[in-house]
């Protein structure tokens, strides 16, 4: 009931917020910030009931929707999907308080942030696989409308090519998983869409491939995996930021979460089959798009394509298919939500003040904003993964998984350190440091109380999570065993 | 005397006369009859009286439907059978026959502008009505023919029914080749009857079974009954009359026809080729799988080039229409091939009435147009819908979303159903062209919400529509049906799965 309390609170948030009067922005930023506040609150208290140290699905709920088609309302949270559901509740509000001074219709794009935070909950907390596929495209709706109808320019292609893609993905997804079901029919007369039933449900090694080939299609289209992140950059890009932090931030979770909550259990012989690909796919992944990072003039791109090179990470650590692996994969989650959430704002905060986001434009805002520019730099080192600081640890999971399983693979992934490194502080150093050369730049103003309330709890947790990671790896840690039991492939 | 009315009767025997089967399709009757009446002798007759007495037949219909409900038996010695698929049929029909009424009534014409429809629609849309709810119920050859006859004759006139040079237009095209569709199902009936020696569903199923009987005269029968059949449905290559029907046609008409000849068409497809002809599936399941995959396709790819909505929402029904296909293809193996097209048939049905509906309204923007030649359901028109009427441009997203098939609305569980009595019949092919052929889709779905939401307006803000009270309670009625079926389809789900038991 908590679980489906917070699942649902955003969407009466922003039923709430349609109530509001047209003409009457203020209470509806009110409104939306109460909701997603609740929705937090309501994560809290599931965190704080969560039992640390049980590898199942816990504080969970099941109710029939559609018996005819053996659908059922099943959700629960597990180590895997508790810090996620944790990480969505935190930067909502601080993506709608981010969007404070936003004055084109306000009242829509703040309902539609809270639906798109139903919705993305809604895929991390599905434990029926019909359920998961309505969440799952449910996303593509308010995102569509968030991205088309308040981005920059080119909105409209962003948006398409965005929807388009995505919803090729899930619809294949949707015939893998209607093709699961009926085997599972077939083979034992009950229709069900249970995720339990269906994972323990023995599925030949050759079905088990074309089934993953469809999940497969979904997840590495939403993650993205090269060579099908090109809607990517399009899509951050055009984004109004506040919608590329919670994209960033959270949607891109979206597909690594797939790969490890389903096509893995479900499909462990085929995973098994598919992971040199899938290993190779991710190295290229990461060293390709640090290398187109390392070129871009827009620092939002930048941080776009560096976004897809992180995510290159997590692939690799889920698909290590070792604890380590896949609790690095799990904690890198979080950190990269929490430091690109934190990149992006800070675009927004920059873009607010001067109308560009072009890195030239810049340099030497450090003596115009230093609080601004200490921010910055945390974040920043977040991203590049100096040890202490949140970063070091996914990534020193992750690579330390592959590395158990794969060296070559870990050895390059480790280039792609450097060369995060590389684009990263190359950024920093023309933006924030160097003489002050600009006029317009001269008088900016530094972080305002509002910014402090968004960006302070980031860089906290940026910096505590880095120093202490021990509460999170413990909850996470019974799960991703369970799911490397769950991965083993039944013929050697 | 005597002796010929014996031979009559040996020869022809008369069949015991069932009132009570057909009691629906006898108030429509009735009251088509009565409306005629009115319309002839009462020409000051208000359109509210005319749509009240419509309204009133379709009330009679359907409550005499429901006192049938449970009823399950083969009338008129095998002529008309009442099972599922009839009675489902009958409920959707009826439901769209008032949603039609009401676009009817508050009519295409601007504040100002005199009516585009003769009240003469009315009656005409329940002798529409009758030959589809007759055509579902069919089960002799003969009756489907005659059925036809009654819906196609009723449509032409309504789609030449407008003061509008390319209503006339429309209607002679389809009546040209409707009536080249039904001399085809006509020569296919008599192949059938050549084959079998008879037109009754049942004796034709006894008589396909029969290895010793000839095949090939059947073959070549049923060839000609799915061509005419594919017509009226617009499957592809048979499509061609229908983008300019519904573009030239006024949009009820052009709604009514969308919904509900697919919703009487696939009945009757359902009823022969699945039931009757399920025994021959292995000869005619390639044929219908491959003009499935044609129409998905080519109404898919057509429909984004188009720059007008009707236009592109009588492609989108071309594709639709494939989809169905799929369907149909499943059922003659698989019985939930049958649920599956005839829940398909209910949410496409009230999905795709309610975007002619918005159509509608958008076309009643601006001032009155003396000549009324221009087209008003071009894309141009619907620039920043979103800012100056933002419910319309609403509950267009509904309806567009709804088309495209994304959860939770109806038409996501009617395309899922669909495809999974594919995937149960061994269609997997078959489904991954339909998934291919809904990522097209999506494009001009999404283009049209793209036009309302994310682009300026352009001009001057427009008149507005004038009061629409009864558009509007349709737009409410289709868009709460297409919401709450999407959100419960339980129900509708296992009302549909009655139908799987085909009576012959």
């Amino acid at each position: 009931m908590l679980l489906t309390a917070t699942l649902f609170a955003p969407l009466v948030g922003a039923l709430l917020v349609a109530f509001v009067p047209a003409d009457r922005a203020q209470p509806a930023r009110w409104v939306a910030l109460a909701a997603s506040l609740a929705t937090l609150g309501l994560g809290v208290v599931l965190a704080a009931r969560f039992e640390t140290g049980e590898a199942g699905f816990q504080l969970g709920m099941a109710a029939d929707w559609v018996p005819a088609f053996g659908v059922s309302y099943r959700v629960g949270v597990d180590g895997v999907s508790l810090p996620l559901v944790l990480l969505t509740t935190v930067l909502t509000p601080l993506a709608i308080a981010g969007s404070w001074r936003m004055t084109d219709r306000p009242r829509s794009y703040l309902g539609l942030l809270l639906v798109l935070e139903t919705a993305m909950l809604g895929v991390f907390v599905s434990l029926d696989l019909f359920l998961f596929y309505v969440f799952w495209e449910a996303v593509l709706v308010p995102a569509y409308f968030l991205i088309g109808s308040f981005g920059g320019q080119r909105r409209v292609y962003a948006a398409v090519k965005f929807f388009v893609y995505t919803l090729l993905g899930g619809l294949l997804m949707l015939v893998g998983i209607i093709a699961l079901f009926w085997l599972h029919q077939k083979a034992t007369g009950v229709p069900t869409f249970d995720y339990d039933t269906l994972r323990d449900f023995d599925k030949a090694p050759a079905t088990q491939r074309w089934l993953f080939a469809a999940f497969f299609a979904a997840f590495a289209i939403k993650t993205p995996l090269w060579p099908l992140h090109t809607w990517l950059p399009d899509a951050y890009t055009e984004a109004p930021t506040t919608t590329t932090v919670l994209l960033a931030g959270v949607m891109s979770k979206l597909g690594v979460y797939g790969f490890l909550r389903f096509a893995l259990p479900l499909f462990p012989d085929a995973a098994h089959w598919f992971q040199p690909a899938l290993l190779t796919l991710a190295v290229v992944g990461i060293l390709y798009c640090a290398l187109v990072a390392t070129v871009q003039r827009d620092f939002k791109t930048l941080v776009a394509y560096s976004s897809v090179s992180h995510l290159g990470f997590i692939v690799l650590g889920i698909f290590a298919f070792n604890v380590q692996g896949l609790q690095g994969g799990v904690f890198y989650m979080v950190a990269h939500g929490l430091v690109i959430g934190g990149l992006f704002f800070v675009i927004g905060m920059l873009e607010e003040r001067r109308g560009t986001r072009r890195i030239d434009e810049f340099g030497g805002l450090q003596q115009a904003v230093p609080r601004m520019a200490a921010v910055m730099l945390v974040i920043t080192l977040g991203s590049v993964a100096l040890p202490g600081l949140i970063g070091f640890v996914g990534e020193f999971l992750t690579l330390l998984g592959a590395f158990l399983e794969n060296r070559a693979a870990a050895v390059l992934a480790a280039l792609g350190v450097i060369l995060g490194a590389v684009y990263l502080l190359w950024a920093y150093q023309r933006m924030w440091h160097g003489p002050l050369e600009r006029e317009e730049n001269r008088a900016l103003p530094d972080l305002t109380g509002r910014e402090w309330a968004i960006l302070g709890p980031l860089v906290a947790a940026i910096i505590v999570l880095g120093l202490f990671p021990r509460p999170v790896l413990d909850r996470v840690e019974p799960s991703a065993q369970r799911v490397v039991e769950q991965t083993q492939a039944s013929s050697p | 005397m005597h002796l010929l009315a014996q031979a009559t009767a040996e020869l022809l025997p008369l069949p015991q006369i069932d009132w009570r089967a057909i009691a629906p399709e006898l108030a429509l009757a009735a009251a088509g009859v009565v409306l005629l009446m009115v319309v002839a002798f009462w020409p000051k007759a208000g359109r509210g009286v005319l749509a009240g007495l419509t309204l009133a037949g379709l009330a009679v219909a359907a409550g005499l439907t429901a006192w049938n409900w449970d009823l399950s038996r083969v009338a008129f010695e095998g002529a008309v059978s009442l099972d599922g698929i009839t009675r489902y049929s009958r409920m959707v029909l009826l439901a769209v026959g008032a949603l039609a009424t009401l676009m009817v009534t508050q009519g295409d014409s601007r504040e100002g502008e005199p009516d585009d429809t003769p009240p003469e629609v009315f009656p005409l849309l329940l002798f529409a009505l009758l030959g589809m709810v007759l055509l579902a119920a069919a089960s002799d050859l003969l009756v489907v023919f005659i059925a036809l006859e009654i819906l196609s004759l009723s449509l032409y006139v309504m789609a030449g029914s407008s003061r509008r040079q390319a209503a006339q237009e429309a209607a002679m095209k389809y009546f040209l080749l409707g009536a080249f569709s039904s001399a085809f199902l006509l020569y296919g009936i008599a192949l059938c009857y050549g084959a079998t020696g008879t037109t009754n569903l049942l004796g034709i199923a006894r008589a396909s079974a029969d290895p010793t009987g000839d095949g090939t005269l059947l073959l070549a029968g049923i060839g000609l009954l799915a061509v005419g059949f594919c017509f009226k449905v617009s499957a592809v290559p048979f499509h061609m009359w229908t983008p300019d029907v519904y573009q030239g046609t006024p949009t009820p008409v052009a709604a009514f026809m969308a919904a509900a000849t697919k919703v009487a068409g696939f009945a009757v497809f359902l009823r022969v080729f699945a039931g009757a002809l399920g025994g021959l599936v292995v000869s005619w399941r390639p044929v219908i799988a491959a003009v499935a995959v044609l129409t998905m396709l080519v109404g898919a790819a057509l429909a984004v080039v188009q720059t007008d909505l009707k236009r592109m929402l009588a492609y989108s029904s071309i594709s639709h229409a494939g989809y169905l296909l799929v369907g149909v293809a499943a059922a003659a193996t698989v019985p939930a091939g049958v649920s599956a097209s005839m829940f398909y048939l209910l949410a496409y049905a009230f999905m795709v009435m309610g975007a002619f509906m918005v159509v509608q309204y958008v076309s009643r923007l601006g001032p009155p147009d003396d000549d009324a030649i221009r087209e008003r359901s071009s894309l141009d028109d619907y620039r920043g819908l979103a800012r100056r009427h933002p419910w319309a441009a609403g509950l267009l997203a509904v309806f567009m979303l709804a088309l495209t098939g994304i959860p939770p609305l109806s038409g996501f569980w009617a395309k899922y159903y669909v495809f999974l009595a594919g995937i149960e019949a061994g269609l997997t092919w078959l489904v991954v062209v339909a998934v291919v052929s809904s990522v097209i889709s999506a494009f001009f779905y999404l283009r049209v919400l793209v036009v309302a939401y994310l682009q300026e307006p352009v001009g001057d803000a427009e008149a507005a529509p004038g009061r629409t009270p009864v558009l509007g309670l349709a737009l409410g009625l289709a868009s709460l049906l297409t919401v709450a079926i999407g959100l419960a389809p339980e129900a509708l789900v296992s009302a549909a799965r009655t139908a799987e038991r085909i009576l012959g």
